[in-house]
């Protein structure tokens, strides 16, 4: 059986040479995953994609049709970058207009992964939250000013679309796993050999050299191991990137852990097979006496003005810290009638110091964009002409890459939720619907 | 004493999540890593990153001559006091101790 992932990432492109090379042979599966948690919160709070919907296109768009003529379902993870239902709306309005513009026709599958603030309250009053950190326990409240939540779901409700028949299968919030082991899993092959292969093809190309996630992969499934081989004839794989693979984005290197239970890669075993191949075998996979299912949340922390700029003076760099504090002081004193304190933050963001020259981003959060506007030009404005002792660049401090000199950046969305749930069944938040589209 | 960036080929850091970040410290050999395993201390690495000595976890990866080092990040990714969103350039002050 022959799996082909499109790229690391929807959005990131290919090489269109490599995909006609992999589908130049039989594909059974192709996948992509399409979000990730790393660009941070704002997606999630937003709806918005981290992606641009043009290169989000093109990489459907070559892809989508070679999918259909070789009835290779085409699975897409954690649609929109984030996979709330509005980002699988955007992802499902971009693929029906490949296929009203390519006259294809297909039945679409959709999993729609958002939970509702009630279902984690649920889980949180019956014990059923594990943290997965000390440093953020979870409680009501949070769940309550949580704007958004979505759960990660694993293979489950994609088997069901397997079952159902779905040329293409678009998912809200799914492990990057899933896009892959699900397929693998539903046709019989082991299920240690399905996780490991997935969490090396979720990335693309990464694991071959030159590196690359904006690239196509290709695995190709056995009863008793897989091989993995990039499409791209200037990459290959080898034993060290393979193996390294598994380290990345992830706190153990042995275990990948899956709403199902737990990959464990101790006994894997790699081998070179030719110039361009490795072979993997030996990986397990022990199923969870107690099945969870990751959730994400997102809160809206306030709307946020920037303003950049740098000092190359080394006499004002090395008073920054007696500037701040004298801007600052300044602030409160002239807004202590207007503001209550706790309706902005600032943040200095420094990086740089005297030898070369100080970058600054004045970073101001505030309870509306209008409070955000007004602090973050009076902080400017006063950092601009601030007085120390022994100053002779008394036209200014701070050098403006741009003008206007102030950003509104909107929105600012922090995680609220990031926890796991005790679930009864794998599928229970999951909304699982069937399309036929141009048929 | 050598910094320990200097023992490595790879020394990267990344999120594990928005909860934690995660190092790859992969060496050019396995006397490399077994040294380095040896020398460097939770302690070492508490003090680099203002981070408590029980929540630092270090893993080694022979397959690949390598060493994992996990611990909850200071600010969760995206907060307001973030400064590093994906959290791939923190591996610095690892880089710079001297082992």
């Amino acid at each position: 059986m022959k799996i082909v992932a499109l790229n690391g990432l929807l959005g990131y492109g290919y090489s269109e040479e490599a995909l006609e090379i992999a589908f130049s042979e039989k594909v059974d599966y192709l996948g992509v995953d399409a979000g990730s948690t790393d660009p941070g919160p704002y997606y999630l709070g937003s709806g918005k994609s981290f992606t641009d919907r043009k290169a989000v296109k093109r990489d459907l768009s070559l892809a989508l049709p070679k999918a259909l003529e070789h009835k290779a379902p085409f699975i897409i993870g954690t649609s929109g970058g984030a996979g709330s239902s509005e980002h699988v709306a955007w992802l499902k309005d971009i693929l029906l207009e490949i296929a009203k513009e390519q006259n294809l026709s297909f039945r679409l599958g959709i999993v729609l992964s958002d939970v509702s603030r009630d279902y984690v309250i649920d889980k949180l009053k019956n014990g059923k939250i594990i943290n997965m950190s000390d440093e953020m326990p979870l409680c009501e409240q949070a769940v309550e000013n949580s704007t958004k939540i979505v759960s990660q779901v694993g293979i489950a409700p994609i088997i069901k679309l397997l079952q159902k028949k779905a040329d293409v299968i678009i998912c809200g919030r799914a492990c990057d796993t899933a896009i892959y082991a699900a397929p693998c899993i539903y046709k019989g092959c082991k299920e240690g050999l399905a996780f490991h292969m997935a969490k090396i093809m979720e990335c693309g190309a990464m694991c071959s050299e030159p590196v690359a996630a904006a690239d196509v992969m290709q695995a190709y499934m056995y009863e008793d191991y897989f091989e993995l081989c990039p499409a791209n004839p200037i990459r290959k794989c080898t034993v060290d990137r393979v193996a390294a693979h598994t380290l990345y984005e992830q706190s153990n290197p042995y275990l990948i852990y899956e709403p199902d239970g737990v990959c464990d890669l101790t006994n894997s075993v790699f081998t070179q097979v030719d110039e361009r191949t490795v072979r993997v075998s030996g990986s397990e996979f022990k199923v969870a006496e107690e099945k969870t299912l990751k959730l994400e949340g997102v809160k809206l922390a306030g709307f946020r003005t920037i303003c950049p700029a740098t000092i190359y003076d080394p006499e004002t760099i090395k008073n920054i810290d007696l500037i701040i504090k004298t801007v600052m002081d300044f602030v409160k004193a002239n807004t202590k009638d207007t503001l209550s304190k706790d309706s902005y933050t600032v943040n200095f963001k420094l990086s740089g110091g005297e030898e070369s020259s100080l970058g600054i981003v004045i970073d101001v959060v505030g309870i509306t964009q209008e409070i955000a506007d007004n602090i973050c030009s009076l902080v400017r404005s006063r950092m601009l002409h601030c007085d120390y002792k022994g100053r002779k660049s008394t036209a200014g401090n701070l050098a403006f890459p741009f003008s206007p000199s102030d950003i509104h950046v909107g929105e600012v969305y922090e995680f609220s939720i990031f926890h796991l749930a005790k679930v009864d069944s794998l599928l229970e938040t999951s909304r699982i619907l069937v399309e036929e589209v141009n048929k | 004493m050598k910094r320990l960036i200097e023992y490595t080929k790879i020394l990267r850091s990344k999120n594990a999540g928005p909860l934690f970040i995660t190092f790859d410290l992969i060496f050019n050999s396995k006397v490399d890593m077994k040294y380095v395993e040896n020398k460097l201390t939770k302690a070492e690495i508490s003090k680099a990153y203002d981070v408590n000595e029980e929540k630092i976890s270090i893993i080694s990866y022979e397959v690949v001559n390598s060493i994992k080092i996990t611990f909850p990040r200071k600010h969760i990714s995206g907060n307001v006091e973030d400064n590093d969103i994906y959290g791939c350039q923190q591996h610095m002050a690892l880089a710079n101790i001297l082992i």
